[in-house]
């Protein structure tokens, strides 16, 4: 008899780890490995024509520290974050709320809040540049009917991070948006019914019904929005290049920069594994406190 | 205000979707403290008239007065009343206790009075110990009650259901029934009742409204619509079995009426050659204590006689029946109940 339930028992754990492996094959081949090879690379010196690669420990980390550009570079991205995820997320739950609601023209609000979302980065830019520019831009084009000056509003240290965050902000908005929606439509109509009997406001019922039930797609969505805070730098090459001036550099750009324009893929691999470490502890906090802290249906 | 005032006046209601039928010409006038069943087949317009007196949706036509106060137009929290959902619409996020006290919280009640009310609530309903549970932690029939404890505990004067036990098995809906009924005489509140099950609105209400295609059909008590059905419909609903429909031209002597209604009850089986129609078995159904004997007759439908114990006759075999004049009810061509006597129009 136990011999039987030892089988059955060592059929069901082959059984498991073979429906893992697929999962675990690919995670290891383009995630673990890659990460742990970083890792590695970011404790040798970088090799030079003259002296080859050498273990040099946490001398790259050290360096990054002492590193002016690496500062002022984590300065933005934090601002860049502060910015770009609050507001996103904000402006993604006011349109959801307006578009959930009885409004004319519902299919049209939601496609035009949607648009952006599919457009690729690149051509955003591309669009945004068309806002932007100096003189011939929509932007100064308005300025100018009211006699303001024009601005160059990707040329100056003071704005350019700015414009960027108003790019990545329209961009998210709209994407955001349509998770909100889904959750918005999987709430039913008659919770807002029975607090329309308990004389519950709007207000009221949005913020101890609605908001309540939404927070997995809030926390859902927080998670996204920090990712691409991180991520989301392709408009850079196309606005601003990290100019002027370093003003409108992110990490993940400073990381490119670093391994392909300066060649020094040891900095790189250590700025890659501190965003890594950095990513790793948000998730941390996610799986942890937060979700204990939210009601899933 | 006199006391002859009804608490609910519905006079002349109608409501359309696009054009379309929802409920039309529904008058009602209840009194204070009654239980009031609205009963009718699937999408006959229950529900559209409990949300109508609710205020969730508004009447294209008519007015409504409730304890006095035209609230024809008024938002669902300003006509004092309650409701449960047949869904219950629970807040899924709230504990038990937070979903009760949802609507004294929103009208600002203090924090020791809630906590009475609270605690009152759950005792009537038997959820003492439930409070901190959320919903889905619950079985169907505890989140019933959860939901009747949200209706109660805010002590209005009218409690409207939609269908309340519909989410529950046969045996504990036989046991809230009773609980419901209960409460409302306790409480002394009017209730009104959406069911589609008539064995509930016959045994819980003072009055049974009967509904057919967005338009009441009869209203009166469960006696009044079972003995005296007001046309064909409620003939044919109300009961079990219903009332079978013999055509009166195959009735010697009743050839002037177009149809004419036997409850199984009132049927005899007797020796053949005595009888007033010879049918054929169609189908035996043993309930217990007695066994319906199904019976198909060529001018008649639903005829059904009730026979003691046990009983397993082969179908197609022939039975003659008989009854009396005085259990027969008519019925004129357009299908209204008419008297006997006078062949007037009889309700
Ligand atoms: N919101 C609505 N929009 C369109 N038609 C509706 C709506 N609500 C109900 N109806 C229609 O009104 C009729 C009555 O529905 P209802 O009152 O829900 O019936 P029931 O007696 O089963 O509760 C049905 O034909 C239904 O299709
Ligand atoms: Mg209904």
């Amino acid at each position: 008899m136990a011999k039987h339930v030892n089988l059955e028992r060592r059929r069901q754990a082959i059984y498991g780890w073979l429906l893992l492996s697929p999962a675990a094959v690919l995670l290891t081949t383009f995630a673990f490995y890659p990460s742990l090879a970083t890792l590695w690379t970011s404790l040798f010196s970088r090799e030079t024509r003259r002296r080859p690669s050498e273990f040099v420990g946490v001398e790259n980390y050290s360096d990054l520290f002492a590193d002016p550009t690496f500062w002022t570079v984590v300065q933005n991205n934090l601002i860049y974050a502060a910015a770009t995820i609050p507001i996103s997320m904000a402006i993604a739950l006011a349109m959801a709320l307006w578009a959930n609601s009885k409004i004319p023209a519902r299919g049209f609000v939601r496609t035009a809040y949607f648009t952006p979302t599919v457009l690729p980065m690149i051509a955003a830019a591309n669009l945004w540049l068309f806002f932007y520019t100096p003189g011939l831009g929509v932007l100064d084009q308005i300025g100018s009917l009211f006699g303001l000056p024009s601005v160059n509003w990707l040329g100056q240290p003071e704005t350019a991070l700015w414009a960027v965050i108003i790019v990545t902000i329209w961009k998210e908005a709209g994407f955001f948006m349509i998770f909100y929606l889904a959750a918005l439509q999987t709430i039913p109509e008659d919770l807002k019914e029975a607090a329309d009997i308990e004389g519950a406001s709007r207000w009221t019922y949005t913020r101890r019904i609605v908001l309540p039930l939404l927070m997995p797609t809030t926390l859902f969505i927080l998670v996204n929005a920090l990712i691409n805070s991180v991520k989301l730098i392709d408009h850079l090459f196309i606005l601003t290049k990290g100019g002027p001036n370093d003003a409108s550099k992110l990490i993940l750009y400073y990381i490119w920069e670093m391994a392909f324009a300066f060649f020094d893929a040891p900095q790189a691999a250590a700025m890659t594994i501190l965003v890594l470490a950095v990513l790793g502890i948000v998730a941390g906090i996610k799986f942890t406190i937060l979700d204990k802290r939210t009601h899933y249906q | 205000m006199t006391s002859s005032e009804p608490f609910v006046r519905v006079e002349n209601v109608a409501k359309r979707w696009n054009g379309q039928l929802g409920v039309e010409e529904v008058d009602l006038s209840i009194p204070r403290g009654s239980f009031v069943a609205l009963l009718g087949p699937s999408g006959c317009g229950k529900s559209t008239t409990l949300r109508l007196l609710s205020g969730l949706e508004l009447p294209d036509e008519g007015t409504i007065t409730i304890d006095g106060r035209d609230v024809t137009t008024a938002a669902p929290s300003e006509r004092n009343l309650s409701m449960v959902f047949q869904s219950y619409a629970l807040f899924p996020h709230l504990s038990v206790a937070e979903n009760v006290v949802f609507g004294l919280k929103v009208r600002r009640v203090r924090a020791s009075e809630r906590q009475e009310k609270l605690r009152r609530a759950l005792e009537i309903t038997g959820l003492l110990g439930y409070e901190t549970r959320k919903p889905g932690e619950l079985s169907g029939g505890q989140r019933q009650r959860v939901a009747l404890a949200r209706a109660i505990v805010a002590n209005q004067p009218l409690c409207l259901m939609d269908e309340p036990l519909s989410n529950l098995d046969a045996k504990l809906r036989a046991s809230v029934r009773k609980d419901i009924k209960k409460l409302q005489v306790d409480l002394g509140i009017t209730v009104i009742y959406v069911t589609h099950d008539q064995t509930e609105a016959m045994s819980m209400a003072d009055i049974v409204v009967l509904m057919k295609d967005g338009r009441i059909q009869q209203t009166g008590s469960p006696e009044d619509l079972y003995y005296r059905p007001a046309n064909t419909f409620v003939a044919e609903f109300v009961g079990s079995p219903p009332m079978a429909l013999i055509a009166g031209a195959a009735l010697p002597g009743f050839e002037g009426y177009d149809k004419i209604g036997l409850r199984a009850e009132d049927v005899q089986v007797v020796e053949a050659g005595n009888g007033r129609l010879t049918c054929r078995v169609s189908e035996c159904e043993f309930l217990g204590s007695e066994t319906f004997v199904g019976l198909t007759h060529s001018s008649a439908s639903g005829l059904t006689v009730s026979m003691p114990g046990l009983r397993n006759i082969p179908a197609g075999k022939e039975l003659e029946i008989t009854f009396s004049d005085e259990d027969l009810h008519f019925f004129d061509s357009s299908g209204r109940r008419i008297s006997p006597q006078t062949g007037a129009i009889d309700i």
